[in-house]
C-alpha cells in the first residue's frame, strides 16, 4: 500500500510499504478513507519529538471502513464505517476504567522511554514516535487499530467524512479543553490558538455554558473563522497587547477560564520570541511557553488554565509566582477521546456542530509532503489539510 | 546509611533468595584487592600511555591485566596457585520490581502459578514444563538465536495467593532463583506483584564482571516481563508493533 513516511526532520515521503495485518486478537484493519494533518505532527516534522525512526508512517486523525477483525473484536464487522480515536486505550487498566484513556497503562509498547522521561509511561498514539508506542499511522491506505472495540466508533449514517473525521482528535481535544475548564454559566473563556483544536474548543466552550469566548491568534483568516463559525470575539496578538485587551474586555477581572491550544512551538512578539527560539534551538528548553506565560498572567484570580497544546519536556521562565498567588487551577492532558466521542458523534448528527469548516484543503495522499509544507507555512489560508488515499 | 526497604514480603526481608552456586560462578579475588588492582591498573595504563617507548607499552599492558583482574574478580594466577582471597562473596545479580495489576489477587496468583504461562510474558523463555508438584523444566533462548539453555527448578515456597519462590537445581546451565509476592493493593485497586529475580553469571563469565555490565539490560528485561504480565492479565494480549508496516529499508 501507499503510506506517508517520516524520514528525518522536514523529510516526508510517500512510499510503498506492506499492507498491515492482524497482530493481536483485539486488532482490526481499517481502510482509511480520510486522514487529517494535526498541529502536533509539526513537532515531529520539526524534530522536537525524539524516538522517531526513518520509515515511520505518521498520521493519527482518521476515519475509514473496517475490512478485517481479529478473533477478539466483538463490536465490529467487515464494512462498518468507523472513526478511530487517535490515542490507543486498552479498556482494562485502572486508568481506562476511570475514563482517563490517554493515561492507559498497557497500550504503549515501549513504556521504558516515557518511564524515564515522564516518571510513568502514558498511552500509545498512532503515528507519534516510538516513545508513544511506535504504532504505524493513518496517512496510508490501511491501518491496524489495536483494541478496536475501545478505540473505534461506528459513525451515524448519512454524514460525510468531512464532518466526521475530526471527531477522531480535534473535536474531542477541543471539547476536553472546555470540559477541563469547569465552565460555570456566563463564564468568559479565552482560547489561545485558532487552529483546528482551538476552533473546536471555542464551539465546545459555548456548548458547555460559556457566556463569552475570546479567541487569540495572529492569522486573520483563522480569527475570521473563529468569529464567523465560533461566534468568538477575537484578538490578534501582533496588533494588540493581549493582557491589556483581555483586562479591558472583562471589566478589569480577567477571563475566568484560559485554554492553551498551541503547545510547545508557541510564537509571540519581541524579545521573548527570540529568547525562547534560541534556547529551544540549542535544546536548553524543549518548549516555547509564550502562551502559558501569557495565560497565567491574563487569567482571573482563582481561575482555571486548561492545557491541550502538546508539550514534551522542559520549560523556562515559568511564572509560578503569579500562578500560585492567584490560586489558579491547572488542568491538562492528551485527549481522553473514548470518553467523549460517542457524545460528540451525537452532537454532529444533531447538527449542533459541523466540524467540516476547519477543513480547508482536501488532497490525495500522494500530495502528503506538499500538504504538510502548506500546513506548516499556513499558506493559502490553510487550517487543515486532509488526505484521501 | 539508611536505605528505604521496599520489600513487600516478610520472607524477602528475612531471607535473601540466592541461587545455588555450582562452581562456574566463583570469584577468587577479594573486594579490597580488586579495588587496589583496578586503581593500580588504571594508573599504570595512564602513565604507560604517556610514555611512547617499550617501557610504556609494557606498563600499559600490565595495567590492563590488573584492571581485568579487578573488574572481573578473577585472577588466573590465583587460580593456578590455588590462592583465593574472595572468601564467600556473593556475586548473584538480583533485580526487584513491582507493578499493580487491576485484577483480583487469586486470579493473578493462579496465572503465575501455572508455570507453563511464564513464556507468554517472559520474552527470554521458550518453554516451561511442570514435571511434578514442585519440579519444573525450563528452556530459555539465548540472545540472537544462538541456542538455548535449560535447567530444572523446584518451587521452594508456595503460599496460595500470596507467595511463590523457585530455585534452579545444582548443575544448571544458569543458576537462578525467583520469588514473587502477591499483595492486595490498598483500596481495592487490584494486586501488587513484586518479583525478585536472581541469577549467577554462567560459566565463561568468571566472577560476574560481564554480567554486571549487562545488569541494566537484565533489569530492563525483568521490568518488561512484568509489564507484559500486567498487559496479558488486564487485556488478554501483549500489545506489539512487531510485524507492522513501515518504510524502513
Amino acid at each position: 500500500m501507499k503510506a506517508l513516511c517520516w524520514n528525518g526532520v522536514n523529510d516526508l515521503r510517500v512510499e510503498r510499504v506492506p499492507d498491515p495485518s492482524i497482530l493481536n486478537p483485539k486488532d482490526a484493519i481499517v481502510r482509511v478513507t480520510m486522514s487529517s494533518v494535526c498541529g502536533s505532527d509539526l513537532h515531529l516534522l520539526d524534530g522536537y519529538v525524539p524516538t522517531m525512526k526513518a520509515g515511520d508512517i505518521i498520521g493519527h486523525e482518521f476515519i475509514g471502513e473496517v475490512v478485517e477483525t481479529g478473533s477478539g473484536v466483538k463490536k465490529f464487522k467487515k464494512g462498518d464505517r468507523v472513526v478511530v480515536c487517535s490515542i490507543i486505550g486498552c479498556g482494562g487498566c485502572a486508568h481506562c476504567l476511570d475514563n482517563d484513556w490517554s493515561l492507559c497503562d498497557n497500550s504503549n509498547t515501549k513504556p521504558e522511554y516515557l518511564d524515564k522521561a515522564f516518571g510513568y509511561a502514558t498511552a500509545g498514539i498512532f503515528g507519534y514516535s516510538h516513545a508513544f508506542g511506535g504504532y504505524a499511522g493513518s496517512h496510508a491506505e490501511y491501518i491496524r487499530v489495536p483494541f478496536a472495540d475501545q478505540g473505534a466508533f461506528k459513525v451515524p449514517e448519512g454524514l460525510p467524512d468531512e464532518s466526521l473525521v475530526f471527531v477522531s482528535d480535534a473535536f474531542p481535544t477541543g471539547f476536553m479543553a472546555a470540559d477541563m475548564c469547569g465552565i460555570e454559566p456566563g463564564d468568559t473563556v479565552a482560547v489561545w490558538g485558532c487552529g483546528g483544536v482551538g476552533q473546536m474548543a471555542i464551539r465546545s466552550a459555548y456548548l458547555l455554558g460559556a457566556g463569552r469566548v475570546i479567541a487569540i491568534d495572529r492569522f486573520e483568516d483563522r480569527l475570521q473563522t473563529a468569529k464567523e463559525q465560533g461566534k468568538a470575539e477575537v484578538l490578534n496578538y501582533e496588533k494588540v497587547d493581549v493582557l491589556e485587551a483581555l483586562k479591558e474586555m472583562t471589566g478589569g477581572r480577567g477571563p475566568d477560564r484560559c485554554i492553551d491550544a498551541v503547545g510547545l512551538e508557541a510564537h509571540t512578539t519581541g524579545v521573548e520570541e527570540y529568547y525562547d527560539k534560541v534556547k529551544q534551538t540549542l535544546r536548553i528548553e524543549t518548549g516555547r511557553p509564550a502562551v502559558l506565560r501569557q495565560a497565567i498572567m491574563a487569567c482571573r484570580k482563582g481561575g482555571t488554565l486548561s492545557i491541550v497544546g502538546v508539550y514534551g519536556g522542559l520549560l523556562d521562565k515559568f511564572p509560578m509566582g503569579p500562578a500560585m498567588n492567584k490560586a489558579l487551577t491547572f488542568r491538562m492532558g492528551q485527549q481522553h477521546g473514548q470518553r467523549y466521542i460517542p457524545e460528540l458523534l451525537d452532537i454532529v448528527a444533531q447538527g449542533k456542530v459541523d466540524p467540516s469548516y476547519i477543513l480547508t484543503h482536501k488532497w490525495t495522499l500522494d500530495q502528503g509532503p506538499e500538504g504538510y509544507q502548506m500546513f506548516k507555512k499556513k499558506t493559502d489560508n490553510c487550517m487543515r489539510v486532509v488526505f484521501t488515499p | 546509611m539508611d536505605t528505604y526497604d521496599s520489600r513487600l514480603s516478610e520472607i524477602l526481608r528475612t531471607a535473601r533468595i540466592s541461587p545455588p552456586s555450582t562452581g562456574s560462578s566463583r570469584i577468587n579475588v577479594g573486594t579490597k584487592e580488586r579495588m587496589a588492582s583496578t586503581i593500580g591498573g588504571a594508573l599504570m595504563v595512564y602513565y604507560g600511555m604517556r610514555r611512547s617507548d617499550k617501557v610504556g607499552v609494557a606498563l600499559a599492558l600490565a595495567g590492563g591485566s590488573l584492571i581485568f583482574r579487578g573488574v572481573t574478580g578473577y585472577c588466573p594466577i590465583n587460580d593456578a596457585t590455588g590462592r583465593n582471597t574472595a572468601g564467600k562473596e556473593d556475586v548473584a545479580i538480583e533485580i526487584t520490581s513491582s507493578l499493580t495489576i487491576n485484577r483480583p489477587r487469586a486470579e493473578v496468583y493462579a496465572f503465575w502459578r501455572q508455570l507453563e504461562n511464564l513464556p507468554r510474558f517472559m520474552s527470554h523463555l521458550k518453554d516451561v514444563q511442570q514435571l511434578g508438584p514442585k519440579r519444573s523444566h525450563w528452556v530459555a533462548k539465548l540472545p540472537k538465536g544462538v541456542g538455548v539453555v535449560e535447567w530444572d527448578a523446584d518451587l521452594v515456597k508456595e503460599e496460595t495467593d500470596t507467595l511463590l519462590a523457585w530455585r534452579s537445581l545444582p548443575g544448571s546451565d544458569i543458576d537462578n532463583a525467583g520469588e514473587v509476592a502477591f499483595v492486595d493493593a490498598i483500596g481495592e485497586r487490584g494486586t501488587v506483584v513484586q518479583a525478585t529475580i536472581s541469577y549467577r553469571p554462567p560459566a565463561g563469565d568468571v566472577g560476574g564482571g560481564v554480567a554486571k555490565l549487562l545488569n541494566p539490560a537484565f533489569e530492563q528485561m525483568v521490568k518488561q516481563d512484568l509489564h507484559a504480565f500486567k498487559q496479558l492479565l488486564e487485556t488478554g494480549e501483549v500489545p506489539t508493533i512487531e510485524g507492522q508496516p513501515s518504510g524502513r529499508r
